[in-house]
């Protein structure tokens, strides 16, 4: 068989490379047209689900809520809901899945693929995947009255930043599992609780103070308060660091998985 | 010269907690010929598998694969090898067709080639009624068939197959074998591991023997047989008790001996040899030979 690679031979390859990046990125593609309609129906409709179910009835006992409509209130938050299922919990899965029981990445890096372009790549798909799903909560709250503002344009981005934070927390903790029933202890112990304490469906200004600092500490939280923003008007300086945590949140997420995925995979 | 060597391994030690899975392996792999990694299970081949695409990394010892050392320059060495795993990873929800056009892109295939590269796969797999299948509907040797094909996708200049027929029936095993020999006959180097003996004497231009991690004989099958078990051999059936005189016996004569499960088989016998049944000595009786009749 011809030897396409002399010409290459010799050429070291470097640290990130986009067609590595691509490369994983075109098999979740593929792959995604074999399932959407189950990862669309789940990331959508659960959401949506607890839009109607606070909005409409936590909605007919109190109607304002920090100033908004009850419904909008719970609209603009629910949209860090669906951010959080559809990254965080398909990045778990998805990846215990595909390396404990698929073996897909045994095959992906015999290729010329490093574990960190790999978990990269990965993250950036479940990202993207949030940045859309993350839209539906506001559509859906819009067909309820919420009113268009240009602000929500930048819904899909924040979804998208905070989506690949919670895709590499995701990778992480699948990389630290030793197997899938783990998961449950992160799920009730970690995940449920900054999920109900995001402001989501309550403000967190009426709580202790401690609980409020400890709110800040929830990337969640300032997902659920850029997205509310972007709908009703940014404030400055602290969304810009409401921002600045999501990506410092995305940065610290991105490195812990890489290591821990490291560590799974290359022994 | 070491640029003829597709694969140069040295010293090679690899170890998982208290358990040294290779053990200061060699292993030449010259360009043009296909080696065979004959072992019985734990042996350290799937390790030494592992090694060749960084997947382990070595703990000591020297690691050239086409001229790159691993593991530091890995990754330009895996974009000029194909991989065909021992255990089954397709994407088993795509087509056959969509699975090589998968790694057609993992494996950087120009946008102006990927077309032929899948097309020729598609030929090499003999698959093309088939493109259009989901895995999942695919026999187990259309599986094997297809796993080798992805490997090959890129025009590699070595093929690393792992067991590529463990768990097939002899009938689809034959066909695998054919795939592999025509491979071999357009002068692919493959590196192949296997238990299978008979797949070992069949394919491969070396056969390397591992045992508890290392090499304990290396040559042309023929040429491991005429050294290690002569050139008949004789097996003598009977009662447990018979077959452990035979072997006492013969011992005591200077001959080797080993248990096939049913006979014993006297190695390079000739005039001094107990009655029996004579046939020629094959690879199996130096792999028996060499690592042993239990397997612990």
């Amino acid at each position: 068989m011809a030897a396409v690679g002399s010409s290459t031979r010799g050429a070291r390859l470097k640290r990130f490379e986009r067609p590595a990046l691509t490369g994983v990125l075109v098999r979740e593609v593929v792959n995604f047209s074999s399932y959407w309609r189950s990862a669309t129906f789940s990331s959508s409709v659960e959401p949506t689900f607890y839009l109607l179910a606070f909005g409409f009835g936590f909605g007919s006992l109190v109607s304002k809520v920090g100033g908004y409509d009850y419904v909008q209130f719970v609209g603009t938050g629910t949209v860090a809901t669906a951010v959080l299922f559809s990254s965080a919990f398909p990045a778990m899965f998805g990846t215990f899945i595909k390396y404990q029981f698929q073996h897909t990445y045994d095959a992906i890096l015999a290729a010329p693929v490093d574990t960190e372009e790999l978990v990269t790549a990965e993250a950036l798909w479940v990202a993207a995947r949030a940045g859309v799903y993350g839209c539906v909560p506001l559509v859906v709250a819009m067909a309820f009255g919420l009113d268009p503002a240009w602000g929500m344009l930048t819904v899909p981005l924040i979804a998208f930043v905070a989506g690949f934070g919670w895709a590499c927390f995701g990778v992480a903790i699948a990389g630290f599992a030793s197997s899938i029933e783990n998961f449950s202890y992160v799920i009730s112990a970690v995940l449920t609780p900054l999920f109900l304490v995001a402001g989501t469906f309550f403000p967190l200004n009426r709580l202790p103070r401690w609980a409020q600092i400890a709110g800040e500490f929830n990337p969640l939280h300032h997902c659920v308060e850029l997205v509310r923003h972007a709908a009703f008007g940014f404030v400055g300086w602290s969304d810009l660091g409401r921002v600045g945590a999501l990506v410092l949140f995305g940065l610290v997420t991105w490195r812990v998985a890489i290591f821990a995925m490291t560590r799974k995979l290359i022994n | 010269m070491a640029s003829e060597l597709a694969i140069r391994l040295r010293g090679v030690v690899k170890r998982y907690g208290p358990i040294t899975a290779v053990n200061g392996l060699d292993l030449d792999v010259p360009e043009g010929t296909c080696v065979g990694l004959l072992g019985p299970n734990g042996a350290g081949k799937s390790t030494t598998m592992r090694l060749l695409t960084a997947q382990a990394i070595a703990d000591e010892g020297e690691l050239e694969v086409l001229g790159y050392r691993l593991p530091g320059e890995s990754k330009a060495a895996r974009a000029q090898c194909g991989v065909s795993p021992q255990l089954d990873n397709l994407d088993v929800t795509l087509t056959v067709e969509q699975n090589l056009r998968v790694f057609s892109h993992l494996y950087r295939v120009g946008r102006a080639e990927r077309g032929e590269a899948i097309e020729r796969a598609l030929r090499i797999a003999n698959l093309g009624d088939r493109r259009d299948s989901k895995v999942d509907k695919l026999s187990g040797g259309m599986r094997r068939r297809l796993l080798i094909a992805r490997a090959l996708v890129h025009r590699p200049r070595l093929l690393l197959l792992d067991e590529p027929t463990v768990g097939l029936d002899p009938q689809v095993r034959q066909e695998l074998w054919a795939l592999i020999d025509l491979l071999r006959a357009e002068g692919t180097t493959i590196l192949m591991s296997t238990h299978y003996i008979e797949e070992a004497q069949r394919l491969a231009d070396t056969v390397l023997i591992m045992s508890h991690g290392s090499a304990v004989a290396a040559g042309p099958p023929a040429q491991l047989v005429a050294e290690h078990a002569g050139r008949e051999v004789v097996e003598v059936y009977g009662p447990p008790e018979k077959l452990a005189e035979i072997e006492a016996s013969s011992q005591a004569a200077g001959l080797r001996t080993r248990r096939t499960g049913t006979s014993v088989a006297v190695l390079g016998a000739d005039g001094n040899a107990p009655a029996g049944e004579r046939r020629p000595a094959n690879l199996e009786d130096v792999f028996v030979l060499l690592t042993g009749e239990q397997i612990d």
